[in-house]
């Protein structure tokens, strides 16, 4: 495992008992204790993740703005300093190269956090449609975070931040200190809880790490792997680049056509994803749970009458609902909620049916309104 | 580095199977290592009475949250009892892989074919070649 990348937690994550595995050419934490007690840590109380695998790019100049809007499916300009937003960036076919979500440092000053997966493929697309003007950087090596979710998180966060970080409103955030280490700290996450994600230097990353855990553990927070993580994020129905999304997926069979703004228009991608999309798309991705017991897993087929209509894209049992649930691509007319559908599993036909999505309704979201 | 259990009345495979003998029978189940390895188990399928199992085939499946993994049968023979308690609480396994979270117990059809089977002293090195 010589050849994988670490993130200066590494030591941290042995010292914990993490299982290491690889992961985007990372050797990442998978799970702690276990996968369902992290998983219901996050939704009950709050979990520590490190997320520095993830990449960040930033575009700072003149030129930020405009070449920004030309690279991602929403609007830029219109993005207040202190708040951030999902997106995409397609290629010119209108299929998604990565999904991500960006931040307006300043006026001129833009950090884009890419997928782990696609640092490399991303820099080289941003790099190749910016002018000097608009200062491309990668910042990825330079830049640790982390992830603080879970409904208890602005609490142990308030402990250790200043000023305090629960006064930012969901998608807004701010330059805090945070056990005092500089980081950005935006109410954001990829679980359905709420929460926070923290971009502190990596030279940094240990001792902000050890500060959330030690203020955190008195009140049932614990570290979490890409286990719970991926559990987490499915219940909330957020694709995972490399499964629901890929270079030949549309945004709108995704189910994220409202993160493209195709009136707008003027980005990569937006006559392509306009067509295909007049044209009306030919598959759809769905939720669904299982009637029987079993996991459809990654890949398997699903079928409608006895004939194969489309493709599982992520599954797993879900610990907040004891189901087993999943997400699927299958033809429109398929996709109403509460038709039925069979998932080959090991050969067998086993019963689904399309349920709403997100599986698990998010929390309360906060009030706050800073950054506005 | 993670402490397993490996009982000293048990016999082994290199698939991380125990097996019991109970009389004319096998009672197989997977070991305290595999259990760990695999983590939270949320699925175990299993064959049914009657059927028959050969030595070093599938017999049924164990699913974790991340990954589904097959079982591996011990010895060949007929299969006279089945932990149907699994399909309601897999978490057994975990929580007690030598007792609780047994699988299918078979009709020893070859004696032959149990000399195959791994010691305790065998298995711990068989563990220890793949921990850190």
């Amino acid at each position: 495992m010589s050849s994988l990348l670490r993130t200066p937690l590494y030591e941290t994550h042995r010292r914990l008992g993490a299982r290491m595995v690889e992961f985007a050419g990372f050797e990442m934490p998978v799970q702690y204790r276990g996968v369902l007690a992290e998983h219901a840590a996050v939704r009950e109380r709050a979990g520590l993740f490190d997320v520095s695998h993830m990449g960040q790019i930033e575009l700072e100049g003149p030129a930020a703005v405009a070449t920004a809007e030309h690279l991602l499916t929403r609007p830029v300009a219109s993005l207040a300093p202190g708040r951030v937003r999902y997106g995409l960036l397609c290629n010119a076919e209108g299929g998604v190269i990565d999904d991500v979500t960006f931040y307006r440092l300043a006026p001129d000053a833009l950090l884009l956090c890419v997928n782990a997966a696609n640092i490399e493929k991303d820099w080289r697309w941003i790099a190749r449609h910016s002018p000097p003007e608009a200062g491309a950087r990668n910042r990825s090596d330079e830049t640790g975070l982390l992830a603080l979710q879970g409904p208890l998180a602005a609490r142990v966060l308030d402990r250790v931040a200043s000023p305090a970080a629960s006064a930012l409103g969901r998608w807004a955030f701010a330059r805090l200190a945070v056990a005092g280490r500089p980081a950005l700290v935006s109410r954001t996450g990829y679980t359905g809880s709420d929460g926070f994600e923290l971009y502190v230097a990596s030279s940094d990353l240990v001792a902000v790490f050890e500060a959330l855990l030690a203020e955190g553990e008195p009140l049932g927070l614990v570290p979490v792997g890409l286990g719970a993580r991926d559990t987490l994020r499915l219940e909330a129905a957020m694709a995972l680049y490399g499964h629901e999304l890929d270079e030949t997926t549309s945004p709108f069979e995704a189910g994220l056509g409202r993160y493209v703004k195709l009136a707008r228009g003027g980005f990569i991608g937006a006559e392509a994803i306009a067509r295909r999309h007049a044209a009306g798309e030919t598959r759809t991705l769905v939720g669904f749970e299982l009637l029987v017991p079993g996991i459809a897993r990654a890949e398997y087929e699903v079928a409608h009458g006895g004939r194969t209509v489309g493709r599982v894209t992520s599954g797993a049992p879900s610990p907040t609902l004891g189901k087993s649930i999943g997400l699927a691509y299958v033809p429109p007319d398929l996709a109403g909620v509460g038709t039925s559908l069979d998932i080959l599993i090991r050969g067998r036909a086993c019963a689904a049916r399309v349920v709403e999505t997100p599986f698990v309704k998010t929390t309360p979201q906060p009030t706050g309104t800073g950054g506005q | 580095m993670a402490d397993y259990e490996i009982p000293d009345d048990l016999s082994f495979t290199h698939e991380d199977e125990w097996v019991r003998r109970e009389g004319n029978n096998l009672v197989v189940g997977i070991t305290d290592f595999a259990q760990q390895q695999l983590g939270d188990i949320v699925y175990v399928e299993l064959p049914p009475v009657g059927s028959t199992v050969s030595k070093g085939d599938p017999f049924g499946v164990i699913e974790s949250v991340k990954a589904v993994s097959d079982l591996y049968a011990p010895v060949s023979g007929e299969v006279v009892d089945v932990n149907t308690d699994l399909a309601e609480h897999p978490e057994a396994v975990n929580e007690d892989c030598y007792g609780d979270g047994w699988m299918i117990a078979i009709a020893i059809s070859s004696e032959d074919e149990l000399e195959s089977l791994l010691d305790v002293p065998a298995y711990r090195q068989h563990v220890d070649d793949r921990s850190d």
